[in-house]
């Protein structure tokens, strides 16, 4: 990991300086003829390589989804594991084309990485996971608790936030790799494992029993995660982000990757805009008219996405919650094709 | 003859067929190249990071860190600063190698020494040992021992209590700690009362080869170190009191810790660097001339004397140099602590550079901090075997 990382630094220090320039993120994509993603190194229901070395997850998913919107093909994209520590020099020194791992949103990674987010696929919260057997019912019985975690996310400082706006003591072990920290928490060395939410679900599935664990209530922080991208390329950056838009515009008018061939006769102006059966949509950010039609066609509306990766029909079996569409009390809303 | 008056030597003429001359001009173009290379390299590294509008510079240093750190020797808070976050890290490094040193140095000369023991089954013991262990991964090692501890040890509340107010648990071990006003005090006493040792010990070296009085070194070695740490005590008001551990909620609450990251981190690398540094010793040892084993033992000396009085420090020149190599390298292996959750310099730097995403002045403090500290042991070792280094008149 450490050889990776002087690798990264090294490719910083040699990439050629013309990768920073504007358009040329799109044309460089346009000319592999297929999308560089990268994404984390394992975490189920967002993006985790089965045996096979196939990829599935929300994430992927979303990765699937640009490069339906640049080539009219799902398949045409290469995925590139990356740890918390890799992704943004991975990203900065163009080793891939855009990082969908859920990545945290925040103004510090939007104005000092040279990096910019488009948009948030996946609302979370970091949460809190204990053993049922210690009774603990609230994050706020945890005072002199010993707390394991991974190093190096925004999860180590919402902790700290948070403990030290309640004035509660607490110790944290911070541990570099997943099965190490995990197995620190299982073995009894900690009182409690933080991370998100989502990651908390996925991570309980493959535990030995996962019904001694609870996730305690408490929300420690807002996490919207969403793919990056680099500054510099607002062409790219309106692929990427409209790709996510599409997604939810089509779950929001019904169109689904099993009925949308019907759905191209449908009257409804939206519906005809966002399958480019009225034209000029996909021209504008210089892919094809049918790009969206493609994306639902081939991946999905954003809820099938969902449900198949993590919702009811994954073993992580997430609510929708924050992530339901507007309209169904959730914050999810895309924005308007037209 | 000819041959017989003295030659005037060829007039040096500065030119190419000069050796002296070619050598330097090979010399500048060797320098000037690797100059104009490491001009390149940093020019283009800036020009890319402004290009992508990264933030450069160690300004970040003076903001708030905003996380917990597990371990510290100073205090820390969330509230504290990056750059003493960084100091804390630095501290924790230099405690687990220092330990580390200490340890498998002494370790080392007993497994050492015991290799070449002619005991039979203590000699083949040491050896399965340093082969055993010299073979498998320091880091496979560290997780061995961190497994170990955290998964055999009881929870807090069932901890063992081998002595009383002395706790055993997965959360480490928990012993009494002297508290109070005083404490301060009784440390600068101590250190005093030690450096005076170093130096009375000199001062009766010097006059018994002057005079040919010896010296009782322990009776006033024995009185410093009561009376100086008892002056500062009775000075700083006598303020002390014994803070026991106490079980609350979660964990213990008071005394000191051991915690299982430290013990394993340290456990790891002393067995691991014992095993090369016993092989060091053993080398060392082999390598005195039977001749003088053979003149030591015909003086009558016991074995243990022979060791101690002629072989070792004749030992020693062979010892010291790979022995500073071994410390070197302990202090590198302690970066592996980020495995097991021990909060040395790496582990503090790598989260630091995920959060403010400066990982270029990261990678340089790491590397000037194990620079300094590896150049400080060079430099200390250096001089120590140019001390027991043979003199020749």
């Amino acid at each position: 990991m450490k050889a990776l990382k002087l690798i990264a630094g090294g490719a910083a220090l040699f990439a050629a300086a013309s990768v920073a320039q504007a358009g040329t993120t799109f044309d460089a994509v346009q000319k592999r003829g297929f999308v560089q993603c990268g994404v984390s190194t394992g975490v189920a229901g967002f993006s985790i390589a089965d045996s096979k070395g196939k990829w599935t997850g929300l994430d992927v998913d979303f990765c699937h989804a640009v490069a339906a919107t640049m080539f009219g093909d799902a398949s045409k994209v290469k995925f590139t594991p990356l740890s918390v520590q890799q992704r943004f020099t991975a990203l900065q020194s163009a080793e891939v084309d855009l990082l969908s791992r859920g990545t945290t949103q925040t103004i510090t990674r939007d104005t000092t990485l040279g990096l910019i987010g488009t948009g948030v696929d996946f609302y979370d919260s970091q949460g809190i996971m204990v053993k049922k057997a210690s009774g603990v019912k609230s994050a706020k019985d945890l005072a002199g608790a010993t707390i394991c975690l991974q190093p190096g996310t925004t999860t180590q400082l919402n902790l700290a936030d948070w403990f030290r706006a309640h004035k509660i003591e607490f110790k944290t072990v911070v541990i570099d790799k997943l099965d190490e920290a995990l197995g620190a928490f299982v073995a009894g060395r900690c009182d409690a494992y933080t991370t998100d939410k989502s990651a908390l679900a996925a991570l309980r599935t493959t535990l030995a029993n996962p019904d001694q664990y609870v996730i305690l209530p408490e929300n420690f922080s807002k996490e919207p995660l969403g793919p990056m991208v680099r500054q510099g390329d607002e062409q790219w950056f309106n692929v990427v982000r409209w790709t996510l838009n599409a997604m939810l515009e089509a779950e929001e008018y019904g169109v689904t990757s099993k009925n949308v061939d019907e759905e191209l006769k449908s009257t409804n102006p939206n519906v005809q805009r966002i399958l480019g059966v009225t034209p000029g949509i996909g021209k504008g950010m210089g892919v094809d008219d049918k790009w969206a039609y493609n994306i639902v066609k081939q991946v999905g509306n954003y809820g099938e996405v969902f449900d198949r990766n993590v919702g009811k029909d994954s073993a992580l079996k997430l609510d929708r919650g924050l992530n339901a569409q507007y309209r169904d009390g959730g914050i999810q809303y895309g924005w308007p094709i037209r | 003859m000819n041959s017989s008056l003295p030659r005037r030597p060829p007039a040096r003429r500065l030119g190419w067929h000069d050796p002296g001359v070619r050598s330097a001009i090979y010399q500048i173009l060797a320098v000037g190249a690797v100059a104009l290379a490491v001009w390149f390299l940093i020019s283009n590294l800036l020009h890319n990071l402004s290009a992508r509008h990264i933030t450069t510079g160690f300004a970040f240093l003076h903001r708030e860190a905003g996380f917990d750190i597990g371990e510290t020797l100073l205090d820390y808070s969330p509230a504290s600063t990056y750059g003493r976050a960084i100091w804390i890290g630095i501290l924790n490094t230099l405690l687990v190698s220092a330990l580390g040193v200490v340890f498998s140095t002494l370790l080392g000369t007993l497994v050492g020494i015991g290799r070449l023991s002619r005991n039979w089954l203590v000699a083949k013991l040491a050896m399965l040992y340093v082969e055993a262990v010299r073979n498998v991964p320091l880091l496979l090692q560290l997780f061995f021992w961190y497994s170990l501890i955290t998964e055999s040890m009881p929870g807090p509340r069932q901890a063992h209590r081998p002595l009383p107010d002395v706790f055993l648990s997965n959360r480490g071990l928990k012993i009494p700690a002297l508290h109070g006003e005083s404490v301060d005090g009784m440390l600068l006493g101590l250190v005093l009362a030690l450096v005076g040792i170093v130096v009375l010990r000199y001062w009766g070296r010097r006059r018994q080869q002057a005079t040919g009085r010896p010296f009782a070194l322990g009776r006033w070695a024995l009185g410093l170190i009561v009376v100086l740490p008892g002056l500062g005590w009775l000075l700083s008001g006598r303020h002390l009191a014994l803070e026991v551990p106490v079980l609350r909620g979660f964990n213990f609450a008071g005394g000191w810790t051991l915690s299982p990251e430290l013990a394993a981190l340290l456990v790891g690398l002393v067995v691991y660097t014992t095993a090369f540094t016993a092989e060091v010793v053993r080398a060392g040892i082999q390598a005195v001339d039977a001749g003088q084993w053979e003149a030591a033992n015909s003086l009558g000396l016991r074995r243990g004397l022979v060791l101690r009085l002629v072989v070792l420090p004749q030992a020693l020149r062979v010892i010291v140099p790979p022995m500073t190599s071994q410390y070197l390298n302990l202090v590198k292996n302690s970066s592996l602590a980020v495995a097991i959750g021990y909060p040395d310099i790496v582990s503090i730097l790598d989260t630091m550079m995920n959060q403010t995403g400066q990982a270029i002045e990261g990678v340089l403090l790491i590397m000037a901090a194990y620079l300094t500290v590896s150049l400080t042991i060079a430099f200390f070792m250096n001089w120590y075997n140019r001390r027991v280094a043979l003199v020749e008149r």
